[in-house]
């Protein structure tokens, strides 16, 4: 069934800013296909007929009307920021992050 | 950047062997009360991060709730383009890494947007173009950034400071399909149709579809073929055209740009381009060797959008006026000619005309003023005429004022000037500048005398019964009085002392 290649898992870990070694990377593509494996077996009870499900349940058109609620002060939001300059979160350089 | 050394192939010269095709991608950003998925204002220019709850920041343990206004805009949007509106659709993530976003995606729809299949009829100089509209999506903009050099950091001499109080306010992104056989017009096609765009979404009323303010953006795709060849070549996609004229631009530039790689015998790489306000070039944007790979999935928080048919019709049934009839009416109450009308079309002042109308100005004095005047310093100073900081409501004042007697154009143009340069109301500039026309009667009748005795000549020849020749008295008069008469009057004046 699906297999997952080291490749693969190398790409999935830099999409996620996942710093994986090489021995991470050996350690983790044959568990990962292990676990799509389990996952796998739900293919063996669907059929054509049964369409894909996003949400378990029957509802749709949940909607919250267009009126402001409170929410944080500045204080509150930026209280868990590493970094704050300016009232505002500070974070690493943005481009050429990636090499 | 290598830009300087790419061939540039002359506009006229690229026609003569491509076909280009055009995409445009354009996000409009809802004047919603709320954000698109929680209940934080979405004022603009607050101060940082006070407009901001758990869900828009990301924090765990929030849930997103959908915005109902939201929901009715984007379906309104799509009713507008012409477009079906789905009948169940969902929400999906967009997943991506970049500070400007805190959740670490983008709750944006993937293949089930809510409108599709739609078009709208451009007109380009008294041509109509039918675009075909593929797409209309809702999503969330992201924060803004604001980037910093420092020095007297180990790692990274720059970072970037975030304010999330835009993070999550709605967008509606609307793409067209390729845009083909508009041949040498691909540059003003391109730009009518962002431009009658915007003007739909202001009919509409869901975005103050602001350029300057980013509330309305374009992207600007844009492919070259060999004439003939069915297949469409490889494009690219410029990003953050911010005006109408650099949406023109940056087409015009693109398909040089083009021309000269495919001439060379190279091939067009497949990438995102940033257009240059300034130079109007565009530039290599980054590469991301993993670009594109958003692995989408439906938004397990958010349940299923499925608009009743009832509610569909029954916002069908606020949509404005269909904008092709709508221009064809306004010509007819306003007596425009075509070439009137489309050079009010053309200079994106429709809008601006109309609401001068309605507050009292002539047809024609409305028009004189957009086009003539505001057109022209708008040109002057780069800007799009919408945005020169003078309103529908400023121009209705000034011409009711030459109206009344009180300014001639001269004046008003002056108080144009005071205006632009924020001086304020145009009564306070009157009143700062010391503009009007003189009514004292005394005051005039003595330039009058003065003038009459300075040209016994001419003031003979009125005597004899030529009474064309008071055009040159009253120009003495003008002079005389700096400007601040009315010319009708003076000649009046003139004529029932001398006659």
């Amino acid at each position: 069934m699906p297999d997952i290649t080291r490749d693969e898992v190398a790409h999935l870990a830099a999409l996620s800013r996942i710093d994986l070694s090489d021995a991470e990377l050996d350690h983790m593509a044959p568990q990962l296909s292990v676990i799509l494996d389990a996952v796998a077996s739900i293919t063996g009870v669907v059929g054509d007929d049964v369409p894909a499900t996003s949400h378990p349940l029957p509802l749709t058109n949940v909607f919250r009307e267009d009126v402001v609620t409170p929410g944080l002060t500045a204080e509150q939001a930026l209280s868990g920021a590493p970094e704050v300059e300016e009232q505002r979160f500070a974070v690493p350089r943005i481009l050429e992050e990636e090499a | 950047m290598s830009a300087t050394t790419e061939t540039l192939v002359d506009f006229d010269e690229v026609l003569t062997r491509y076909e280009p095709a055009l995409g445009l991608e354009v996000h409009v950003e809802l004047s919603t009360a709320t954000k698109m998925f929680c209940g934080c204002s979405t004022a603009f220019g607050g101060e940082p991060n006070t407009q901001v709850c758990p869900t828009c920041l990301g924090l765990p343990g929030s849930m997103p709730a959908v915005n109902k206004g939201g929901v009715e805009a984007a379906i309104r949007i799509g009713l507008a383009l012409n477009c079906e509106i789905a009948e169940w659709c969902r929400f999906a993530r967009k997943n991506y890494f970049y500070p400007d976003m805190p959740k670490n995606f983008q709750t944006s729809q993937y293949d089930e947007p809510i409108a599709f299949e739609g078009y709208m009829d451009v007109d380009v100089d008294g041509e109509t173009f039918r675009v075909g509209i593929e797409r209309a999506h809702m999503e969330e903009d992201t924060g803004k950034s604001t980037h910093v050099g420092v020095t007297g950091r180990i790692q990274g001499a720059d970072y970037s400071l975030v304010d999330y109080n835009r993070a999550g306010i709605p967008l509606i992104e609307i793409v067209t399909k390729p845009i083909t056989g508009a041949g040498a017009k691909a540059p003003e096609v391109a730009r009518a149709y962002v431009q009658q765009l915007r003007e739909l979404i202001v009919a509409l009323g869901v975005s103050e579809a602001r350029m300057d303010q980013g509330n309305l953006r374009a992207d600007v795709n844009l492919s070259l073929a060999p004439i003939g060849t069915e297949k469409l070549g490889t494009r690219t996609e410029t990003k953050n055209v911010n005006s109408f004229r650099s949406v023109e631009r940056a087409v015009r530039f693109e398909m040089s740009r083009h021309a000269g790689v495919l001439d060379a015998g190279g091939s067009i790489l497949q990438e995102t381009r940033h257009f240059h306000e300034d130079s109007g070039i565009t530039t290599s944007g980054r590469e991301k060797s993993d670009a594109e790979d958003y692995r989408y999935f439906p938004e397990p928080d958010l349940v299923p959008v499925a608009p009743s048919r009832e509610w569909v019709e029954e916002l069908r049934g606020t949509l404005p006026e269909n904008p092709t009839a709508k221009r064809a009416r306004l010509q007819a109450e306003w007596g425009f000619s075509d070439l009137e009308m489309r050079d009010t079309v053309g200079a994106g002042a429709l809008g601006l005309v109309e609401e001068t109308i309605a507050l009292g100005a002539a047809p024609q004095a409305a028009r004189k003023w957009w086009l003539g005047e505001m057109a022209r310093r708008a040109n002057d100073t780069g800007a799009e005429i919408a945005e020169l900081g003078v309103s529908p409501a400023d121009v209705a004042a000034v011409q009711k004022l030459v109206d009344a007697g009180t300014l001639n154009d001269k004046l008003a143009r002056q108080v144009f000037d005071g205006l632009l340069a924020g001086e304020g109301t145009p009564d306070e500039i009157i009143a700062a500048r010391g503009l009007g026309i003189v009514s004292d009667d005394g005051a005039l009748s003595a330039a009058v005398d003065k003038a009459i005795e300075a040209n016994p000549d001419v003031a003979d020849k009125i005597r004899d019964g030529k009474v064309a020749a008071a055009g040159a008295l009253i120009g003495a008069v003008m002079k005389e009085m700096r400007g601040q008469a009315d010319a009708g009057k003076v000649r009046e004046l003139i004529l029932a002392k001398l006659t």
